[in-house]
């Protein structure tokens, strides 16, 4: 996959988000925690997970699930995992 | 007529979702007209399976006409049919302000999150552990409809799931009535979900030749009473009631439908799918529906008859009725509304209710369908043609609902 910039897989996470919660796009914000800002809980945020493992053909560990507290660190290990 | 029990239980709120309607107003207007729910599947896997039966009675309306996508999402359709059913009775009943610890909820259901069970196997057998949906197991679990209602009412007086097959509608709506007698809560709501339109239930059902086979003419399948029957029609939906005290509900203003006076629970202990063809255990229930709500047979003006359409089935509670009865039978207008809703299995009991609520409400018992050649085994006066109507005054009527397994359950409808 072409490397993709930290605004599109934003985008892609926020549809995610929204698929699963109905959050609109535009909350989704890099400094937003998904649960105290957005209050996705455990079972909602595994189903974001393996959605953004589809999406972008990564591999997100479960052990890793708990250090993605805001938007911006599922974005950065999303990215990291791309390069 | 005697007078009535002591603590009056009534019903206030009427919700259903079913074949021939997307509430109780267009389900009854259709059951007065003598719709047929019954259509063609328009399902690929009737074909890629060669389904021996290729109708049913689906759902008339999408459950997203009612709820929100991602609600919808997180349940499955039985989930969401008992929801939508539940919404719609709690408007209904006017939205009591009920503290929540005195809110009961008792919704039954035959088979459970089916879709979600099969779908989500498929899921791991085609793309992996990983891929199985983490609200899985909440959404095929029987009790998932109850809690999802619970939820939705913020209900804690107690959540229950009875499972008794086809009377589970029925067997919720009893068990109800308990819970206001025994003191746990001031207004519990009650009634029943199924969604079991996938290839593998049908497949089962058809293994027991208990569908009806008649694929070039779907509307007219389901046909109770008639000699030309082979069997039931499956159907889907939900049907919820709201139930409290009449004290409770005079007390708030409420409108009153009807009172639940009465009911039998009994079982077979005769065989797990078969009824017993005496109907022992089916007339037992009756008689205990009529004598608990301090009634006689002489007061019953009405039967919603189990009548599934089975060659055996309905002649067996003929004979059930019979000797339930005996020579009062003559004077009850019996209606085999599955002629037209096909069969809701665990909600069949609940949307029959309704059904008998409503034919006492506004006096007037529903024409039984496709009913050409009355089978001469069948001692019962079938309302058949069109509706009849029923007495003024004080008047009570049964609703009869019966699973595999041998469940009995007898409800005693009488006019408020």
């Amino acid at each position: 996959m072409a490397a993709l910039t930290e605004q599109a897989i934003l985008e892609g996470l926020a549809e995610i988000v929204n698929e699963e919660t109905g959050l609109d796009t535009a909350s989704v914000q890099l400094d937003k925690s998904f649960t105290d800002d957005l209050d996705i809980d455990s079972l909602s945020m595994m189903t974001i997970v393996v959605n953004a493992e589809e999406k972008f053909g990564v591999r997100i560990p479960d052990d890793e699930v708990k250090n993605l507290k805001t938007v911006r660190d599922a974005v950065g290990f999303i990215a990291g995992a791309l390069v | 007529m005697t007078p009535h029990n002591e603590q009056r239980i009534v019903v206030t709120g009427l919700g259903a979702t079913s074949p021939v309607g997307g509430t109780v107003a267009e389900t009854w207007d259709a059951i007065l007209d003598g719709v047929s729910g019954v259509r063609t599947m328009p399902f690929e896997w009737v074909e890629t399976y060669q389904l021996p039966v290729k109708f049913a009675a689906m759902i008339k309306q999408s459950p997203l006409e009612v709820l929100g996508r991602v609600e919808a999402r997180r349940l499955d359709p039985a989930g969401q049919y008992g929801l939508v059913a539940a919404r719609e009775a709690w408007a209904d009943a006017g939205t009591p302000q009920v503290e929540p610890e005195r809110i009961g909820v008792v919704m039954g259901s035959g088979i459970g999150g089916v879709n979600t069970l099969l779908d989500q196997w498929d899921t791991l057998r085609e793309k992996g552990v990983r891929r199985v949906f983490p609200l899985a197991v909440p959404m095929l679990m029987p009790n998932g409809p109850a809690a999802a209602v619970s939820l939705e009412l913020g209900a804690r007086a107690g959540t229950h799931t009875p499972v008794s097959a086809c009377a589970s509608g029925a067997e919720a709506i009893g068990l109800a009535v308990h819970m206001i007698r025994s003191g746990r809560a001031d207004v519990v709501v009650a009634g029943g979900t199924e969604a079991a339109m996938h290839p593998m239930p049908i497949a089962g059902f058809t293994a027991m030749q208990a569908l009806s086979t008649r694929n070039d003419d779907p509307e007219g399948a389901s046909r109770p009473y008639d000699t030309g029957r082979d069997g039931f029609v499956l159907g889907e939906g939900a049907a919820v009631i709201v139930l409290e005290t009449e004290a409770h509900a005079k007390a708030r203003g409420a409108r009153i439908y009807a009172e639940v006076s009465g009911m039998g629970m009994t079982s077979d202990a005769y065989h797990i799918a078969a009824p017993d063809p005496v109907g022992a255990g089916a007339s037992r229930a009756m008689r205990e529906a009529v004598s608990s709500a301090g009634l006689s047979p002489k007061d019953i003006v009405h039967i919603n008859a189990h009548a599934t359409s089975t060659p055996v089935g309905d002649i067996a509670e003929s004979n059930a009725i019979r000797l339930a009865f005996g020579d009062d039978t003559d004077h009850m207008a019996v209606s085999a509304t599955k002629s037209m809703t096909g069969h809701l299995l665990g909600a069949a009991g609940a949307l029959e209710t309704i059904l008998t609520i409503l034919a006492v409400h506004h006096r007037l018992a529903p024409a039984t369908i496709n009913l050409e050649n009355f089978d001469p085994e069948i001692s019962l006066d079938v309302v058949h043609g069109e509706h009849r109507k029923l007495p003024a005054g004080d008047i009570a009527a049964l609703n009869n609902s019966f699973g595999f397994g041998g469940h009995n359950v007898a409800l005693t409808i009488r006019s408020s």
